[in-house]
Formats: structure tokens, C-alpha cells, sequence
């Protein structure tokens, strides 16, 4: 059965069960939320999508109360404006504002909400107690000074991973996001997936291997597929001046079919590999023991010397290849080719077995 | 896979994960898993000598003893048979061997495996319950299952299981490898195997031979090649005399390294092709430096056969050249030219020989990728496998008598020694050991024990102990846990300067897939 | 006139509440067995017409909540709220401690009547004692039979406020954070580990032996016409008689204070009276002659609530008073939706520097601006009422405030 409901003077129909932020979105509102994720759970706690039913006593938060036949909905009432910028105004009392140190400036709901309400500064400021987790893991930075307590990443821990390593602590003002007995995560069943990370609307939560080398909101973003297991999870590059400096995901089941942005901890904060001091940058060849630098023809040269000397003198079928189970598909087909074409031999294998 | 993931997350009402450890190897599958047990109610039965984290939330945790797969699977069978529970349409319908299979399990009973698994008898039955009578029930395996003397026997196994109760061919079903590399999946599809071409096209057959030779305007060998295990054990032998590592590093990964290290000094010629000096490329005559997946463009084929796009983010570094720019100079170079424009224009070439892939284009891979087999431009590709009929008609029941590991615990070595993977590290670490994070979060290797073993040999959590085998000794910082069978130890294979393949054993292979039996080895743990 | 009218309480320390047989002497469990004689729909109907309404504090018809309970689950549950977590509130306690079979019996009547067979009793905290009392009386009537095949199992707070509110109380049951849930859905669809659940508090379970045995009108008859029955008041502060008593829903304040209260205590003037809890409006002298009944206390811009009355005399800073309210009320939101959590850490913030002569006018805007928005915008109940105290001070004692300015 559809609905019939009326928003911003717009008449909407949407399908029995609809939530109102949806018809709203639908009508064209843009509704602002921090604890809302469509991939989660609802909470319906942080109250930023509130709207206003005509003649109902209270605002509703749109993101948990259902559309009913007949009602008449302003998104941007001086109401619901009012609730909206005390929200912010709220949580500002309490945030560290290092914007412009922050990892997530530029793409922080907080940051984009205070603008769009024209919200500065808080008329709440009172006591600040810090949250600010000192965790000694080489993954998650955890400045809960910068939280809004929207559980997003409670949920995501226990939705998507399954890890269940942190919740809620201590009540009201004092509450906060903790691990069992307030440890570090370490010592907590946490993954280290980053999943948190992904879901985190604010700064609260941040790659310690990103940290510093380049905002998300400012990286180029390349979808690519992870160079680790077989699960083939979607990941996206974030490129700054021509180097990898971090990896964040797409959540778009269009764009990251398997895992729908969820990563692992390999996925999300293994790829500093590839800016490696270490890695090979030049042929080497091998001369009494030791290894020279050397030029891609005198290298390649060589190689193909040695090669047709081995397979002169002791047939094809004296050599073997060990493609790769990390190159691309395109790399694999031209290496056998090359084995059977070019040498002669079917001596090619990879590390499938191992 | 023969089903795809998202189905073990949606799909799927029992889920029979046997010698994979997924949470830690493919820790997003083994999230979904997780999902479907806590959110679904799906079943989970966990059969592993460790106590791995899946088996907290498992219905039937089953701590078998390592290489006891097919026993187990068989005496599972037995019940399903005895009980009533077999799929008789499908197997009516859709099979064929079920006679010769039945009579081998009917000797199989819980009680006489229970003896050999070293599990309960009633466990037994309860697993082959919840499996057989789950509308629809997926198996997950990885190198637990594999590898072991008998790792085709194994995968034979859980095939027929499979075909027993009718699990193939539907959503939720399905026999799943799940594959420990990123492009394991692709390497085979494009032929990187001796006996194969792209698309499992056999180099043996002449038509197959013909095809190829047409498109590559150049004559082919019709013999199959040698495996890399049986290729180390020629160089050792001294009859391969040059070889070409691309981006694989067998001092590290492949079974008793000191005689691996022995094979690569006999080379006459070693060249290795790599993005790190790994332990093999220190080897090499030659050493060229290829670039990582952040620097190409290409495809990955996934575990469930879903070709998907790699996409160029940064430059080559330094001078390192593309890994197929590289290849084709070399060839050109060997007298056979090689040109192409970019990957993209290889996958055009390779879609034409490769039947599975006939219908992709890069195009199409865009967003969502496709899961082979994918025959046409116009088809949607193919999420589950053997939905109306088997590639070779019927499915094919194998009977199978289990077989020792060929290396069973002694006077002298008496626990078994098993090895695999952390979450936090990769195969043999050239990449994860270099990726600061994961590097400072577990800089070493450990050897786990059981609490009771450990206090039996005085042995203390974190005290470095010496493990050996008849290949040889390391000596590893314990980790004594409750979680693993007390006549079990095991070990991670990613740490070159403790590297458990110096332990594992070479000279028993899988006689149909030549793969080592790094589950079992004959093992001694001793303090220092 | 100003009589007490005895209904829960009229065997009140003449029976033993544990023992079944003493309450049936009195006519007990007779309602459940006219319940139980009777179709179930037949039955809400009549809990409907008796004009029945929650006596926990939001005042909900009772049958109207119960004929919300889907019929086709074959699990369901009733929960008696026995949270009891505003302060000078101890009715409910009053109510099991004297006639805590009165309750078990109306348990197994919403029982009957909504096709649940397991009840649960949720007890403050603070309250061992009366778990102790009602395993026993429980234990009791199930042994003689009394309850037929319907169970009820105590459980026990841990001393949460928040607690009280219903959903908040089932999460808690669960053995969850006690954090309310959004609704809808209602526990009535979706409440007790997912299952229709009915919530109510004692005393209203504790009426339905009584409406069944007398019949509806008898209870539609007494006391306020829409909020009819008896309730149970219990009077703190500075009054003579700082008891409990038991009367009809038409009683006027100024009768519960003057006459069976006996007055301010010292014969000192009144200042202020604050009913129905902590989140509770002040009400002024000259709001006195008001009925205590829901609907004619809402139109003072108050509220019955619990029934607590909480008497001020005149030397009471108000100001001091409410600044304890505020925190109260931080120590006690859970902290889940932002308006609550940082509102009421503030309005503590503000009211102490108000109080402590730090304050400017700037600062009572501020505050009447966030009372506005946690009013409208709190997710539950605790954090849309936290304010009142504050707002109603405002309204009828603003030169406390005025006087304590910088």
C-alpha cells in the first residue's frame, strides 16, 4: 500500500514502511544526519535529522519514524532549524576544532553542517573533559575528543565485521566509545579492520598510516581491486602528487561487489609497502657475488643470451618459469605465452599450491 | 568457488568450513560468515585442529587431527546414508558412481571415525545432520584441506559430499575453495600451469595445441610441463638448468628450503623479476624490477571467478618497468616479438583463446566485474556453477579409502607439525613485512602450542623454543593457547629469518596436484 | 470530605502479601477467574470501558495499549514496571509491600487477556528486599495455583533512572545498556526481545483484580471522569505527614497537603509543590485548587506522574533546588541522543553558575533556548521532561533567578 504524504508543500507517494528522511530525500530535502547509515542498524539518536509534522507536539527524527498517510512535513521549520543548530552547537562545545589538522577536514559532516547553519561557535562552552584514547595500535587513531557519539562505529564493528570490540561506556555527558574495561584495542577483540574509519561521520576516528600525508577529501581516489587474498575486495588508492598515501573504500555495491567498501586490516593499512625505500628501482646483475646496477637493455640482453645458451645447449624443456599468483591476468597470459611460445617449454607453474 | 560470496552471507542456511581459518585468510569472507550466523541463525560446523575464531560461533566444532580429512568426510557420508538424508533425486538425476562410493563409506562409521579424527562419535553424526538437512549448505575450504599427501583425495571428498545431499547448483550451496592469492584464480585461468592453456584448454590435446599455435604463429610442445615443486626437484637434480621467477619467492614459500636453496645454486641461470630483492631475487643472475598493483592497469580474477579491473593509481617508481612491457621485451628479444599497446589490448587477445572469458571486455568490467564462465558479449555471467548439468555431464562420485599423512608422528618426533597464515601478514611477507603498520604489530614469528604440551615440557608463554623436524630446526618464541590440539603445534610460514618451510616436507607431494603436505610434518618442540 | 479512598490498599497490613490464601479471603484472584471466564477481546473491552489509564506517569489508556498486541506470535510478554526511580516516589513499593498479590493477579490478567504466559517483574535496585517479597509471594501463588500456567520471573535494576522508561527497562531486561529504544515500533509490536510486549506499571495491573471483580462502570466511577480510579500519592518535603495515601483521582491538591498531608510542615507558608517526580512542574500556591487527575494537571502545565508531591515551604531557594534537579538529570541521561547528553550537561553547567552568582540574563536565554530544543527533540521521555523543572521555575519563581544574576 503507498503512502501519501506531503513535505516541503510537495506531494510525495512512497511505499508503506518508508522512513520520513527517505520521502523527504525523495521530495528533495536535503536532510542532514550523523548516526544515520543506511548499511546499519538505526539508532535515531543524534537528532540532526529532525523535522517537523504538522501538529504534532514534538519534532521527530526522521531517520526512524515511518511515514504515515496524510502528513504534512517541514524539513526546514524555524523549529527544526533551531533544534538543529543547538545540536551543533551542542557538539561543538566539546570538539576539538583542529580543523586544520584534521584527517577528515573537508569531507566532515560537522565541518559541512556548521557551515550550511552558519553556526561559528557554541554558546554552550562550559568544562571540556577529555576522551582523547592514547592507543598504542599502529593502525586506528582514536581522538574521541572529535566524537559525536553517533555509534556509528559500534554498530559497523558489530554489523559488519562481527568483531563486536567496542561499545558504549559511562552515561550521558560522560559516555564514550571504549572497549571492554576501557582498554586498548590490542587487547580487545578488535580486527583492526578500519571499518570504524570508514563510517565515522567526523574526525574521531583516523589511519595513523595515512595520518599527515594527505586529507581524503583532497586525494585522488583510484578503484582498484586489494593486491592480498583472493577475496578480491574493491579498494580505492588515495593518490597525492604521483604516490599512494592511503587507502579508503567504496561502499557502492555497484562499484565494490564483494565487499561493499568493508575491508581487512591488510586492505585498509598494508599499502605503505609500495613507497618502500626498498623497493627495486633499477636491473641489478649479478657479478662475482654481488649486485651492480645496470641498464634495461644490458640486463635484457643478457637475460635472453642466457637464456638461448640454455636452451641451445640443453633443449627447452631445461627451463622452467614460476609465474606469479600477484600479477594480473594480462601478465600471466603473456608469461606463459612466453614460456611456450617463446622458449619452447610447458615447464610454467605458479604458487597456487602453497 | 562454485557459488559466490555474498551468498554465504545471504544465502546460505549451513556453512561447513573445513581447513580454512577465514577470518584470519580471507577475513571479509569470514565477516559474512559471521553475519550469517548471528544475524540469520545460519549453521556453522568447524572442523580444524585449532580452535579458530569461526569455531566460537560454530554449532559443531569438530578438532580433528590434521590429514584426517577424508575419514572425516566419509564417516559424515555414513550417516547421511544410514540416516536417510541423501539427496536420492539428485543423485538419481544428476550422478553417477554412487554404488562404488556408498560400499567404501558404508565401512566408515562415526565410531570407527571418530577413532581415527579423534573427535566424538555424536559430533560426527550431529555435523552430517545440520549439513544434510539444511535446505541449502555450503562447504569452505583453503590449504587446510589441500595440502596434505592426499589433498586431491580431500577435495574428491568434499565433492562427493556435496553431490550426496544435492548441494550444487543453488544459491547457498556450492563447494568453495577460497583462495589464499589475489590473482591465484587468474594465474590458472590463464594457463600459468604446465599442463594447461588458458581456460584449462590441455596442452596435451591437439586440437586445443592447434588453436594456440594458429594464434601465436609458432609451434607448441604437447607435453605437459613440471609442477614448481617437481621443478625445484629437477634444478636440484640438475636438469633444469635456467629459470625465470616472476613475482614469487620459493625460498620462502615452498617446502624444506634448505633444499630449495640448494636447487637455486645449481642453476646455471636464475633471473627473477620482482618489486622487492626478495630472498629468491638475491639469488639471480638478473634481477628486474617490475611495479606493484598501485602502478598497473589489468584484471584480478577473485575465489569466486569474477574478473575485476586493476586500475593504474601512480607512476612506475623509480625505473621499474610495467611486468608485461617487460615480458614482451625479453620475448622480443628471444627471437619471438611480442607488442602490444596496453593490458587492455592483451585481454582482447587472451578473450579469443579463452572461452571463459570470451565475453568480457573492459568495458564490461567496469563497476561490478563478471564472473566467468561468460561465453558472449550479451552474457550476464555466472555466479554459481553446475546449475543444470556437471562440465562432464554427470557429477561423478569418487570412492575413497583415507590414507595416512605420509609423515605421522613418532618416538622421536611426536606431535605434528601444521603451518598457514596470520591476519596480519601475507604468504611470504614481501609486501606485508615492508608495510609499517603491520610490521610493527607483529614484527616475528611464534610457535602455538597447547597449554597442556607446554606445561608438560616446562615450556612458559613467550620463551624461545627450538621445534624441529627431520629437515631441520628454528627456534620460535611460544604462544601457548588452549586453542589447538594438544598433540598439535603450528606455526606462520611469512617470516623469512624463522621460516617454518625449513621444517615442512618436500619429498611428499599430492601425486595428482603436487602440492606439499605442509599440515603434517613429524615434528619435536624442545626448550632451549 | 477529605477522606481517603482504600481500593489497592484497603487490606493494607491485614493480610500477609506473600500468601495467595490471605488475599483470597479477601476476595482475591476472583477477577482473574471472572478474566479468564471471558473471551479475551471481551476482555480488553472491558478494561477499556473501566477508563483504566497507566499510573505510571503517561497516563495511556490501558486496554487501548493492550488491543495493540498483535495476535499471531505465539510468544509474548507482560512486564510490570516496579522501576520506581523517581525521587519521593514509593508507591509501588507501598503497593507490593501490602498487596503484592493484587499485582501478581493483574499480571495474569493482562496475561489472559493479550495470550502471554510468561510475565516479568522489573525491580529498582534499591529495592532487594521487595524481590525477595515478591519471589516469595510468586512462588506462593504458584503453588496454590492461582496463576494457572502463566510464570513471572523478578529482575533486578541496578539503579539506572532511565530504566523506568519502558523500552529502556526492556533493553535492560535483555541485558543490554539501558537505553530507550525509538519508537515506533511500540513494545506492544515489537518489545520484549522483539516479541509484543506489554509494559505497565504496578499500580495499574494492580487495579484490574479490582475492575474485574466490581466491574467496569464501578471503576469508570470514581474519582476525574477521564482519568477515573484511585491513586496513590506519596508526600515528601516539608510536610506534616510524610506518608502515603491512597484517594480518589478528583482530590484537590490543596486537600492532599492541607488536610491529609496536615499542612507545611512548622506551619510554615508554602512555596512550591512539585508533583509526579523529579521531572515534575512547580506548581505554585495559587494552583492549589486543582484536581490531582492527569488531564486537569496537565492544564496547570503540569503533571501527575508517579504521584509523588513534593511540598516546599517558604525558606526553600528555588533556585538551589532546581540546580540539584539539573544534576540529577546529567547524572542520569544515558547519553544516546545528543539533545539529552549534552543538554543536560549544560543546563547543570548554567544552573550552577546561576545559582552560585556567576549568571547573566544571556545565560536564561540560554537556557530557556536549549529547555526548548531538548523538549522537542530528545528521543525519550527523560530528556523531553528534564527541562520542566527548569521551565517552570522560569515561568512562576523567574525573580529567584533575577535575584541571583551577577
Amino acid at each position: 500500500m503507498d503512502i501519501k504524504l506531503t513535505i516541503d508543500g510537495k506531494e510525495v507517494v512512497v511505499p508503506q514502511g518508508t522512513m520520513l528522511i527517505d520521502a523527504c530525500r525523495q521530495a528533495g530535502a536535503d536532510i542532514p544526519t550523523f548516526c544515520f547509515d543506511p548499511d546499519l542498524k538505526l539508532a535515531g539518536s543524534c537528532r540532526m535529522c529532525v523535522v517537523q509534522p504538522k501538529g504534532w507536539r514534538n519534532l521527530v527524527a526522521s531517520c526512524v519514524t515511518p511515514a504515515q498517510n496524510g502528513m504534512v512535513i517541514e524539513t526546514e521549520s524555524p523549529d527544526v532549524i533551531e533544534a538543529r543548530k543547538v545540536v551543533l552547537e551542542l557538539m561543538l562545545a566539546r570538539h576539538k576544532l583542529t580543523c586544520h589538522t584534521c584527517e577528515k577536514d573537508g569531507e566532515c559532516n560537522l565541518q559541512d553542517y556548521c557551515y550550511r547553519y552558519g553556526v561559528t561557535e557554541s554558546r554552550f562552552v562550559g568544562k571540556v573533559h577529555s576522551l582523547f584514547k592514547d592507543d598504542s595500535n599502529p593502525f586506528i587513531e582514536r581522538d574521541y575528543d572529535k566524537c559525536v557519539m553517533c555509534t556509528r562505529c559500534v554498530r559497523a564493528c558489530d554489523e559488519i565485521t562481527g568483531a563486536r570490540a567496542i561499545n558504549v561506556m559511562d552515561r550521558g555527558h560522560h559516555a564514550k566509545i571504549a572497549t571492554s574495561f576501557d582498554g586498548e584495542l590490542a587487547d580487545s577483540p578488535c580486527v583492526f579492520c578500519g571499518q570504524c574509519i570508514m563510517v565515522c561521520p567526523v574526525g574521531a576516528l583516523s589511519s595513523k598510516i595515512a595520518a599527515g600525508k594527505g586529507k581524503p577529501a583532497q586525494n585522488e581516489k583510484v578503484l582498484t581491486t586489494c593486491t592480498y587474498c583472493g577475496t578480491g575486495c574493491t579498494l580505492e588508492l588515495n593518490v597525492k602528487n604521483d604516490k599512494v598515501v592511503g587507502v579508503t573504500s567504496n561502499r557502492d555495491p555497484e562499484w565494490s561487489p564483494v565487499n561493499r567498501g568493508a575491508l581487512c586490516v591488510k586492505g585498509r593499512f598494508g599499502w605503505d609497502f609500495i613507497n618502500s625505500p626498498e623497493r627495486l628501482t633499477t636491473p641489478l646483475i649479478k657479478e662475482n657475488g654481488e649486485f651492480r646496477e645496470a641498464s634495461w637493455d644490458e640486463a635484457l640482453n643478457l637475460a635472453a643470451q642466457k637464456i638461448k645458451g640454455i636452451k641451445e645447449g640443453y633443449g627447452p624443456d631445461s627451463l622452467a618459469m614460476f609465474s606469479s599468483a600477484r600479477i594480473t591476468n594480462e601478465e600471466n597470459y603473456l608469461a606463459q605465452k612466453l614460456m611456450r611460445a617463446a622458449i619452447g617449454s610447458n615447464n610454467v607453474d605458479h604458487c597456487a599450491r602453497l | 568457488m562454485t557459488n559466490s560470496i555474498n551468498e554465504l552471507e545471504n544465502d546460505s542456511k549451513c556453512i561447513f568450513l573445513i581447513g580454512t581459518n577465514t577470518t584470519e585468510n580471507h577475513p571479509v569472507i569470514g565477516y559474512k560468515i559471521r553475519q550469517n550466523v548471528l544475524k540469520n541463525g545460519a549453521k556453522l560446523i568447524v572442523a580444524d585442529p585449532r580452535r579458530i575464531e569461526l569455531a566460537e560461533l560454530a554449532d559443531v566444532y569438530l578438532p580433528f587431527q590434521p590429514g584426517t580429512d577424508v575419514a572425516l568426510f566419509n564417516g559424515m557420508m555414513n550417516v547421511i546414508i544410514n540416516e536417510g538424508l541423501a539427496d536420492r533425486e539428485f543423485i538419481e538425476n544428476r550422478t553417477e558412481g554412487y554404488e562404488a562410493m556408498a560400499e567404501v563409506v558404508a565401512k566408515y562409521t562415526p565410531e570407527v571415525v571418530a577413532e581415527i579424527c579423534g573427535v566424538d562419535a555424536e559430533d560426527i553424526r550431529k555435523a552430517a545432520r545440520l549439513y544434510a538437512e539444511s535446505e541449502a549448505a555450503a562447504v569452505c575450504y583453503a590449504m587446510g584441506l589441500t595440502q596434505h599427501s592426499t589433498g586431491t583425495d580431500n577435495v574428491k571428498s568434499c565433492c562427493n559430499l556435496a553431490l550426496l545431499t544435492g548441494n550444487l547448483g543453488k544459491p547457498g550451496a556450492g563447494v568453495n575453495p577460497l583462495r589464499g592469492q589475489n590473482n591465484v584464480q587468474g594465474a590458472c585461468d590463464m594457463g600459468a600451469l604446465p599442463v594447461v592453456f588458458t581456460a584449462y584448454q590441455a596442452v596435451t590435446n591437439d586440437e586445443a595445441r592447434a588453436k594456440f599455435e594458429k594464434a601465436w604463429g609458432v609451434e607448441l610442445s604437447g607435453s605437459n610441463g613440471l609442477t614448481l615443486t617437481k621443478a625445484i626437484n629437477k634444478a636440484h637434480e640438475g636438469e633444469i638448468k635456467g629459470m625465470i621467477v616472476i613475482g614469487e619467492n620459493p625460498m620462502v614459500s615452498d617446502p624444506d628450503l634448505h633444499h630449495v636453496e640448494e636447487a637455486l645454486d645449481r642453476l646455471d641461470f636464475l633471473l627473477v623479476q620482482d618489486i622487492f630483492l626478495t630472498e629468491t631475487a638475491k639469488k639471480a643472475d638478473i634481477v628486474l624490477p617490475g611495479v606493484s598493483f598501485a602502478e598497473k592497469d589489468g584484471t584480478f580474477t577473485n575465489t569466486e571467478r569474477r574478473v575485476q579491473r586493476v586500475r593504474k593509481a601512480i607512476s612506475n617508481i623509480g625505473d621499474a618497468r610495467q611486468d608485461w612491457e617487460i615480458i614482451c621485451d625479453l620475448s622480443t628479444r628471444l627471437g619471438y616479438p611480442m607488442s602490444y599497446n596496453s593490458p587492455e589490448e592483451i585481454f582482447e587477445e587472451i578473450r579469443t583463446l579463452t572461452p571463459s572469458y570470451a565475453g568480457m571486455t573492459y568495458a564490461r568490467l567496469e563497476g561490478k566485474g563478471l564472473p566467468w564462465p561468460c561465453p558472449t558479449e550479451d552474457h550476464p555471467g555466472t555466479p554459481i556453477l553446475h546449475k543444470e548439468k556437471f562440465n562432464r555431464g554427470l557429477g561423478l562420485f569418487h570412492a575413497i579409502e583415507y590414507i595416512e599423512p605420509a609423515e605421522l608422528p613418532d618416538d622421536e618426533y611426536p606431535i605434528i607439525l601444521s603451518t598457514g597464515r596470520s591476519l596480519y601478514h601475507y604468504h611470504t611477507g614481501t609486501m606485508t613485512r615492508k608495510a609499517t603498520g603491520l610490521h610493527e604489530f607483529m614484527p616475528e614469528n611464534v610457535i602455538q602450542i597447547h597449554t597442556a604440551l607446554a606445561q608438560a615440557k616446562g615450556i612458559v608463554d613467550g620463551e624461545v623454543v627450538r621445534v624441529s623436524t627431520r629437515r631441520g630446526s628454528i627456534d620460535l618464541k611460544a604462544e601457548v593457547i588452549d586453542g589447538i590440539r594438544e598433540d598439535v603445534i603450528f606455526t606462520y610460514f611469512h617470516f623469512a629469518e624463522a621460516a617454518a618451510n625449513q621444517l615442512t616436507n618436500s619429498d611428499v607431494l599430492d601425486p595428482v596436484a603436487g602440492i606439499p603436505e605442509y599440515k603434517v610434518s613429524a615434528a619435536r618442540i624442545e626448550k632451549i | 470530605m477529605a477522606q481517603e479512598y482504600r481500593v489497592l490498599l484497603e487490606y493494607a497490613d491485614k493480610i500477609n502479601p506473600e500468601k495467595a490464601s490471605d488475599y483470597i479471603k479477601v476476595g482475591g484472584y476472583k477477577g482473574l477467574e471472572k478474566a479468564r471466564s471471558m473471551n479475551p477481546k471481551d476482555l480488553i473491552e472491558e478494561v477499556k470501558k473501566s477508563g483504566l489509564r497507566g499510573r505510571g506517569g503517561a497516563g495511556f489508556n490501558a486496554g487501548m495499549k493492550w488491543s495493540f498486541v498483535p495476535q499471531y506470535p505465539e510468544t509474548k510478554y507482560v512486564v510490570c514496571n516496579l522501576d520506581e526511580g523517581e525521587p519521593g516516589t514509593y508507591k509501588d513499593r507501598i503497593i507490593c509491600q501490602k498487596n503484592a498479590q493484587a499485582l501478581l493477579e493483574g499480571m495474569a490478567i493482562c496475561g489472559y487477556a493479550i495470550g502471554s504466559k510468561q510475565g516479568y517483574i522489573y525491580c529498582r535496585g534499591e529495592y532487594p528486599f521487595v524481590v525477595e517479597l515478591l519471589k516469595n509471594a510468586i512462588g506462593n501463588a504458584k503453588e496454590s495455583g492461582a496463576l494457572g500456567e502463566f510464570d513471572i520471573e523478578v529482575r533486578m535494576g541496578a539503579g539506572a533512572y532511565v530504566c523506568g522508561e519502558e523500552t529502556a527497562l526492556i533493553e535492560s531486561i535483555e541485558g543490554h545498556r539501558g537505553e530507550p529504544r525509538f519508537k515506533p515500533p511500540f513494545p506492544g509490536v515489537e518489545g520484549l526481545w522483539r516479541m509484543p510486549t506489554v509494559v505497565n506499571n504496578v499500580e495499574t495491573f494492580a487495579c484490574l483484580p479490582y475492575i474485574l471483580t466490581n466491574g467496569a462502570e464501578w471503576f469508570a466511577g470514581i474519582g476525574a471522569k477521564s482519568y477515573p480510579g484511585t491513586k496513590v500519592l506519596t508526600l515528601t518535603g516539608d510536610i506534616e505527614n510524610a506518608t502515603y495515601f491512597e484517594v480518589p483521582t478528583d482530590y484537590l491538591l490543596r486537600d492532599v497537603i492541607y488536610e491529609l498531608g496536615g499542612g507545611v510542615k512548622g506551619g510554615k507558608k508554602l512555596k512550591a509543590v512539585q508533583v509526579g517526580g523529579t521531572s515534575g512542574a512547580f506548581i505554585p500556591p495559587q494552583n492549589l485548587d486543582t484536581p490531582i487527575d492527569f488531564d486537569s494537571m496537565s492544564a496547570i502545565g503540569a503533571a501527575l506522574g508517579s504521584g509523588a508531591v513534593f511540598v516546599m515551604d517558604e525558606t526553600r531557594d528555588i533556585v538551589d533546588i532546581v540546580n540539584r534537579i539539573a544534576k540529577f538529570f546529567e547524572h542520569e541521561s544515558c547519553g544516546q541522543c545528543t539533545p539529552c547528553r549534552e543538554g543536560t550537561f549544560r543546563c547543570k553547567e548554567i544552573m550552577e553558575k546561576i545559582n552560585n552568582g556567576r549568571g547573566s540574563l544571556q545565560d536564561i536565554e540560554n537556557l530557556k533556548l536549549l529547555a526548548r530544543v531538548m523538549m522537542k527533540a530528545s528521543l525519550c521521555g527523560l530528556g523531553q521532561a528534564a527541562p520542566i523543572p527548569i521551565t517552570s521555575t522560569l515561568t512562576h519563581f523567574e525573580y529567584e533567578y533575577l535575584r541571583k544574576l551577577v
